[in-house]
């Protein structure tokens, strides 16, 4: 077997240019059929009832009523009396019906008795939290120079051990420093449209795990995976919370099933924020304490948030400080258990919300010291600690001089709170970097090379946004020496070959590796027949320009239809398989990283927050795609900037409802809100050669804390909690002056 | 969404004999950017929708000596783009804040007027009252009424357009329940805070109909409006404020200043008038109208950020009007 390889830099002529997305044209003419798109004749339309209420017990359910309204053909219950519900939405039945209208009015009309318990959901408030028993704390995580000797007691030691080291820092900050949940938002809600051909069921998901959720449905309806095929062409957002089938899938299955006839069940909007993942809080008190030239000697945190009703899945310690790692530090995280709807993996889950609880943090050392925030970043950079993060220092340092570059940072400096106001407005800078892993993911692929010269390739992948279908088409296009147009791509379902769910920043690592490993073994095939037709060496072949020819000498060769041709009657067949193993691959590496600054401007009348600039620069490897991969960047910019000034959650304290569940509540930023962004992709000859990394994740860390530090530049106060409305602006200022 | 029926009827005496005087049964359908989403949560549940977007009588926007009439159906592109309308700036800047191409194509000046408020208790189904006020009062505020809200009305008027109508002194016609009845209203009594939750934030019978609405020729008024956004999207405005002035000599000899999204009906604010009259407009007298506008705020638990926002948004309507800098983006 041929050893896989990248083409050497320089050489290629796909992998690393520019290229629009195979399918951007249906998506932009709305012929490209997401879930939500797809009707099938005789379809029945079902949604939910969730309840009304955050934290109840079910006493009784009557559906009488809603099977009696007109169109309505099945209505089932999805709780029962007992039950305990810990979230407003939950899902306790669900009612299918001839149009929608009718299956909302069929909802309406079911009754259901609560005991209402009691509800706790204002989880920024950590005494409220320990008053409610709603608070957990974990054991603290210590590391300092000295440690406790056996007969010493540990909290009373670490209590002076941190107290010498404080009284040894030149400067000490404490602050306080938030993010508030925000639901995933996906412009299409979570949902399927599912159909039965005698037992066996097709389920239109909506979902970002094609080849693993066949079995979720299999399951619960009595059948095995074999008798499911889930597809799923094009995705409207998942973000991390479209992973599974989801009790609302099987039901509408269930429901087909029973009836007869298709059921479509996408989520009405504000049961899509309810129910259907949230990214969890983070809350923070820190006391920091730093040389006299800013760099940090410890760290004390202790830090809060939920992830809904069940287990800990807020903010993990170990990323407390974010990138950072100061010599001592003692860090403590505490989860505390709301009636609320419980998370799912939200873009880099917990990186976002560490990076803005203490680069924040880091940013006020500067302040404190009236110093640049850049030369206080620089001196903090980590010295690498695994084989992954080797030179990673240097690649920070790389991108932050890149970065600074593209900000004109030095120029346009200024101490916090000490710019030129231009009236009320003044501006400010802030920065932030971000680490991710971002390793391939499982992939298996069939490539079939046809003997009249066509390509195609068939995986169980999806496209969540990093242009899948391209990505793929250039690398096997790239390995054959064809160009794109070339390469048909089918992906979307659950009978191609299995490839991984696109979570963690994987997609583009995964399945560049099984196409590239199947195309490259496909041709190792091709060559040994076009050697023997050709009477040269296989090893003296090439792939180029539509040809299989010796290298340089493209009179001595074939064209790719002739090659193929000597394949005879039947398409050669060749599984490209990539399975994440100990050793490391030639392919694809883990590890990335990213440095970006804000530029803004405030009114400080009105407390209006406005994006000036952007810059963002980022590594991942070997780039496949410069075009898509810049897109992913600006969009997760976007989304940063988002979260930074417009996005939460809001409950109503006493009753635990999501009042702000609707696209006009829920804000985000749009178009006129995001200013300026430059994106520059970081791809030294040391980042290349370590082959494909994930970069879907990475980019949307560092916007909450960069723009924070830079609204704290220009007011030289402090907005503790993101986002960073009016109202937190000018409450700040408020306390400021005070 | 509960089935109901439809009807499009042509004429004015058509729609009044379609509308029931039975609040809640019957609808009005215009450009239907708030009643459709309305009805799809059932927070309103009609038994029939009247759509009157085919009444000829209620489209269009005519000029002579005595003002501009606009038809309620009228739609907000088309008032933009009518030249008859540019000597009341305040309008068309109140228009271009709404900033969103679908609704500006769609929604109609009668149903701007007349849409519901955003209050997310009444959205998700507490009432428009939310039980009293207890909800908004003990609840999430934020955007809610830091005037005018002591009673159990603690919502603000949607309209973004309302104060600069206000400001310039429109009037409306109303016609119904009869089918001869007809009323000329100044603007400013059209609107009310509803005291219980069968009635409307606005005084019409349920099978009344708002037709025109009236300007009087501007006359010496240069107006404004300005609003406080939160960001650039089609969001509503956090607070929002116009202003009408005229002036002899560089005084101010009237001034019309009228808030919105601060309480449950456009906020019209003597005070702040008083505090320019036989003044020049300049920063410190727009900013002591604005100070004026705010002193009998009663901010509810989180709004409290509001009162320093509608202040801003005063001064900088106020300055706009008189053609000065505002400050601000």
């Amino acid at each position: 077997m041929a050893q896989y390889s990248w083409p050497k830099r320089g050489t290629a002529s796909l992998i690393g240019t520019e290229q629009d997305r195979i399918d951007g044209l249906p998506k932009a003419t709305g012929m490209a059929k997401y879930a939500y798109d797809i009707n099938a004749p005789e379809m029945l339309f079902a949604k939910l009832l969730g309840s009304p209420h955050a934290h109840c017990r079910i006493k009784s359910i009557d559906t009488s009523a809603a099977e009696k309204v007109r169109g309505v053909k099945a209505v089932k219950t999805m709780k029962e009396p007992g039950n305990e519900i810990r979230w407003q939405g939950d899902h306790i039945a669900c009612v299918a019906a001839e149009s929608e209208g009718a299956a909302a009015e069929g909802v309406a009309a079911i009754k259901v008795d609560y005991e209402l318990l009691d509800v706790f959901v204002n989880e920024e408030d950590l005494e409220a939290a320990e008053r409610a028993g709603r608070a957990q704390p974990l054991k603290p995580d210590i590391k300092t120079p000295n440690e406790p000797g056996d007969d010493d007691d540990e909290d009373e030691f670490y209590n002076m051990e941190f107290d010498r080291l404080f009284s040894e820092a030149a400067v000490v900050v404490e602050g306080y420093y938030g993010v508030p949940v925000i639901s995933h938002m996906c412009l299409e809600p979570h949902g399927s449209t599912c159909e039965w051909n005698s037992d066996k069921l097709l389920a239109h998901l909506s979902t970002q795990n094609v080849s693993g959720t066949a079995s979720q449905f299999g399951d619960p309806l009595g059948i095995t995976a074999d008798d499911v095929t889930v597809h799923c062409d094009y995705i409207g957002g998942g973000f991390g919370s479209k992973f599974a089938a989801d009790a609302w899938g099987v039901i509408a299955a269930q429901i087909a099933k029973e009836t007869g006839r298709p059921v479509k069940l996408m989520l009405d909007r504000d049961l899509e924020l309810k129910i259907a993942g949230i990214r969890p809080s983070g809350f923070i008190k820190v006391k920091a304490g730093a040389d006299s030239e800013g760099k940090v000697t410890v760290w004390d945190s202790r830090h809060w948030g939920t992830a809904g009703p069940g287990a800990p899945g807020n903010v993990g310690h170990g990323i407390i400080p974010y990138v950072f790692n100061p010599p001592s530090i003692r860090r403590q995280q505490i989860p505390i258990l709301t009636d609320t709807g419980p998370h799912r993996a939200w873009r880099a889950p917990g990186h976002p919300q560490a990076c803005a609880m203490s680069q924040t943090a880091y940013d006020d050392i500067a302040a404190k010291l009236g110093i640049d925030s850049y030369d206080v970043f620089l001196r903090n950079l980590p010295k690498p600690s695994t084989p992954e993060q080797a030179h990673r220092d240097e690649i920070y340092r790389g991108e932050m001089e890149v970065a600074a570059r593209l900000m004109d940072w030095k120029a346009k400096w200024h101490p916090h709170g000490k710019g030129n106001a231009k009236g009320s407005i003044v501006t400010g800078l802030g920065m932030a970097l971000h680490t991710w892993g971002g390793s391939a993911h499982n992939s298996t692929c069939i490539i079939k090379v046809h003997p009249d010269g066509g390509v195609e390739t068939f995986l169980g992948s999806q496209d969540l946004g990093p242009g899948t279908r391209t990505v793929i088409a250039m690398v096997v296009a790239e390995t054959f020496g064809l160009p794109i147009s070339a390469v048909k791509v089918n992906i979307g379902s659950s009978r191609y070959p299995a490839s991984g769910p696109s979570g963690g920043s994987t997609t583009v690592g995964g399945v560049s590796e099984s196409n590239r490993r199947g195309s490259q073994d496909a041709l190792e095939q091709l060559f040994a027949l076009v050697a023997k037709k050709l009477q040269v060496e296989p090893a003296s072949l090439e792939a180029k320009k539509g040809r299989i020819q010796v290298q340089g000498e493209p009179s001595k060769g074939l064209s790719w239809k002739e090659a193929c041709s000597l394949l005879g009657m039947k398409p050669l067949e060749v599984q490209g398989k990539y399975e994440r193993g100990a050793e490391p691959s030639p392919l694809s590496s883990i590890q990335v990283g990213g440095v970006q600054m804000a530029e803004v401007a405030v009114d400080r009348d009105t407390g209006v927050v406005k994006m000036k600039k952007y810059v963002a620069v980022q590594d991942m490897g070997l780039i496949i795609n410069r075009k898509t991969a810049a897109s992913q960047i600006y969009g997760a910019v976007i989304m940063g900037i988002a979260y930074a000034l417009f996005e939460e959650r809001i409950m109503d304290p006493k009753t635990g409802a999501y009042v702000n569940c609707e696209t006009g509540d829920y804000k985000l930023a749009r178009l006129g809100d995001v200013g300026e962004i430059v994106v520059e992709l970081y791809e030294p000859d040391s980042e290349y050669k370590r082959g494909v990394v994930g970069l879907g994740e990475p980019p949307v860390i560092s916007p909450g804390a960069a723009i924070s530090n830079a609204v704290a530049n220009a007011l030289g106060v402090r907005v503790p909690v993101l986002p960073l409305t009016p109202k937190r602006v000018l409450e700040a200022l408020e306390e400021g002056r005070a | 969404m509960k089935a109901f029926e439809y009807a499009a009827p042509l004429y004015e005496a058509d729609v009044l004999e379609l509308l029931s005087a039975e609040p809640g049964t019957t609808e009005i359908l215009a450009g239907g950017t708030d009643l459709i989403g309305l009805m799809k949560k059932m927070i309103i549940t009609p038994d029939r929708v009247v759509n009157i977007k085919e009444v000829a009588s209620l489209g269009g926007i005519e000029r002579d000596s005595l003002g501009v009439t606009i038809g309620a159906v009228t739609t907000l592109d088309d008032i933009l783009e009518s030249p008859d309308l540019d000597d009341y700036p305040a309008l068309k800047q109140a228009i271009r804040c709404i900033n969103s191409p679908q609704i500006q194509a769609q929604g109609t000046i009668g149903g701007e007027l007349c849409q519901r408020p955003r209050c997310w208790y009444f959205r998700q189904g507490d009432g428009l009252l939310a039980q009293a006020g207890r909800l908004v009062a003990e609840g999430e505020n934020r955007y809610h009424a830091i005037l005018g809200n002591l009673g159990p009305a603690k919502f603000v008027h949607a309209s973004r357009l309302a104060p600069a109508l206000l400001a310039v002194e429109a009037s409306v016609r109303i016609i119904g329940p009869g089918p001869e009845d007809e009323t000329i209203m100044p603007l400013a009594d059209f609107f009310r805070t509803p005291r219980h939750e069968r009635q409307r934030e606005h005084v019409l019978e349920p099978n009344q109909l708002l037709t025109h609405i009236l300007l009087p020729p501007v006359d010496g008024f240069t107006s404004a409006s300005y609003e406080v956004r939160h960001g650039e999207g089609p969001d509503y405005p956090l607070v929002a404020a116009a202003a009408a002035l005229r002036t002899t000599g560089g005084l101010v000899t009237q001034a019309n200043v009228v808030m919105g999204h601060v309480a449950p009906v456009p906020w019209l604010s003597a005070s702040a008038a008083e505090a320019l009259l036989g003044r020049p407009v300049n920063e410190a007298t727009a900013r002591a109208a604005g100070e004026a506008a705010l002193v009998s705020a009663t901010p509810l638990s989180g709004n409290g950020y509001k009162v320093k926002l509608a202040r801003v948004a005063v001064q900088r309507a106020v300055l706009l009007a008189a053609g000065l800098e505002t400050g601000g983006f």
